[in-house]
């Protein structure tokens, strides 16, 4: 564990950057951690589903899969990497401020 | 609407227990449920085929050490006497109604549904993969067809480069693409014609496995025996006449020949029940109780569920004695006893007729050691022994694993005596936990 600071406050995050705890976050963060993670700036569809993130996070406790993220939000999986290249399911976490979705095991 | 177990003056009614699925999970459900509750509740078993096979053998008939209809028999046959079969595919569940809609017509009402039907294999969801599964150019071993055109397949096979391929977690037996890779370096070793063939196992996972101590343990393996590891390969497209993996965001793995896990999903009648599933087609379930989160009068075992757990055999042979002491409080109006620790242990076939055990649960990962004991098997590490295990195995699951018996110090709870923890990063549970298998 360690700090960051996002919009002026200072942050809990684990080793790998994603958020030790949901409640920290707020809205002016999103487009730091985005630009940190080589992310431009942020449109309405990135919106969508970092909204969609936490919405998920707040009902499951778990951040969803990216073929459970395509499949519940109507952005297809192709444009999901389009948004968020390299794993949309991990980036769009780490932008939404909730823990990285656990792994199957 | 479905409300709580039965009242006190139904008691001589006979309560009715429906179970979707009559493989691995349904089966020991039915017959531990039967043994228990005996003639106080009608138990029936649904099914849409008659054949029940020993998936775990699958594994080993592309390279021709298992014969197809060596691993099959009747699923009627492996439930005890007193347990109805109903053959037909589900159509949908009624929640509210508390009934099951069945294909042929017949609608059968519950007390108590359990889901056990599994995960189904979904190629169609990956662009290009149905078409070259159907060319010869892709195989899946996760089904018997599949399994039995794999052997044809790899004994015209003279070199080149064979990509095995998990397209997308979750997967039933999570290490069966890293053994098919140990047994695919072997098999090809006895042909003397390893060095032409280029064995490549890709993953979307950060390691060859999902827990870090295995992962390492198994990375190790993978690269003692020249087999190549692409991770966080997320596949958009099988190309079978390109001859190519293509990621989604747009790396290219070369193959001649792709051994693929095609990805799950839940049964079809999950998701034409509305307020049953997930989007995947999973059964949200309470990962302790083992009830869904549906309705309190169904529960879930086995891959059905959308647990953390691994989808396999063995977690459906610890769920059951959980989920069998909940079916009973839940009849007879007592709050759930029972509660599952995500108890999994496999077998890890390495080749060369040896094998890997691990052992673990939801807090605590495969470590190395001995199991179930201090003078047990060897934990995370190659022996013959494990591979002994491992053959002896299949008698298990017919004679003791259906049938739902207790197996004499093989608990349903993890346990702790025997395992290195402090080898893991684990602290938690080693400062915290309680001994109480010691």
């Amino acid at each position: 564990m360690s700090t960051k600071v996002y919009a002026g406050t200072e942050v809990t995050v684990n080793d790998e950057g994603f958020f030790a705890d949901a409640g920290q976050w707020r809205e002016e963060m999103a487009p730091e951690i985005a630009r940190e993670a080589g992310l431009g700036t942020l449109t309405p569809r990135h919106w969508q589903v970092v909204t969609f993130m936490r919405h998920e996070y707040a009902e499951k406790g778990t951040g969803p899969s990216v073929r459970a993220l395509s499949k519940t939000s109507g952005v297809s999986v192709k444009e999901l990497y389009q948004l968020f290249p390299k794993g949309p399911a991990k980036l769009a976490a780490k932008i939404a401020g909730i823990p990285k979705p656990r792994g199957c095991i | 609407m479905a409300g709580g177990p039965a009242p006190a003056d139904a008691v001589t009614v006979m309560q009715r227990v429906v179970i979707l699925g009559g493989g691995t999970a349904g089966t020991l459900t039915a017959n531990r449920l039967r043994r228990e509750l005996g003639g106080r509740a009608a138990v029936t078993v649904v099914d849409r085929d008659g054949d029940h096979w020993y998936q775990p053998g699958l594994l080993f008939v592309p390279f021709g050490r298992a014969r197809p209809a060596k691993l099959v028999r009747s699923r009627a046959r492996q439930l005890r006497p007193g347990i109805g079969y109903h053959q037909s595919a589900a159509e949908h569940v009624d929640i509210a109604e508390r009934r099951v809609h069945l294909e042929n017509g017949a609608i059968l009402p519950y007390d108590v549904l359990v889901i056990a039907t599994g995960a189904a294999l979904l190629p169609g969801e990956t662009d290009g993969l149905a078409e070259a599964m159907a060319r010869g150019k892709a195989f899946t071993f996760y089904e018997p067809g599949g399994a039995a055109a794999l052997r044809d397949a790899l004994a015209a096979f003279d070199g080149g480069r064979i990509a095995i391929n998990v397209v997308d977690m979750p997967i039933k037996c999570p290490v069966a693409p890293i053994e098919f890779a140990f047994l695919a370096d072997w098999y090809f070793r006895k042909r003397g014609i390893r060095d032409r063939v280029e064995l490549t196992l890709v993953t979307p996972l950060d390691g060859a496995f999902t827990r870090p101590v295995a992962s390492r343990e198994l990375g190790g393996l993978l690269e003692d025996r020249h087999i190549g590891l692409i991770t966080e390969f997320n596949t958009g497209e099988v190309d079978g006449d390109g001859g190519r993996l293509v990621s989604f965001d747009g790396r290219e793995v070369g193959f001649d020949l792709a051994v693929v896990v095609p990805v799950h999903g839940g049964q079809a009648y999950v998701s034409r029940s509305p307020g049953l599933g997930d989007a995947l087609g999973f059964v949200p379930t309470d990962e302790r109780t083992l009830q869904s989160k549906a309705s309190p009068d169904i529960f879930v075992i086995g891959d059905a569920a959308d647990l953390r757990a691994s989808k396999a055999g063995s977690v459906a042979h610890f769920e059951g004695e959980i989920l069998v002491r909940n079916i009973r409080g839940f009849l007879a109006g007592d709050p759930l006893a029972g509660s599952y620790d995500g108890h999994a242990n496999c077998f890890i076939e390495s080749g060369s007729g040896k094998a890997l055990l691990i052992d673990f649960n939801y807090d605590t990962e495969p470590l190395a050691g001995r199991f179930p004991g201090p003078v047990g098997l060897p934990l995370l590490t190659e022996s013959r022994l494990n591979h002994l295990g491992k053959l002896a195995f299949q008698q298990f699951y017919w004679h003791m694993l259906l049938p739902g018996r207790d197996v004499p110090g093989l608990a349903t709870a993890m346990p702790r005596a025997g395992k290195r923890f402090s080898a893991a990063a684990d602290t938690q549970t080693v400062l915290t936990g309680s001994p109480r298998d010691e």
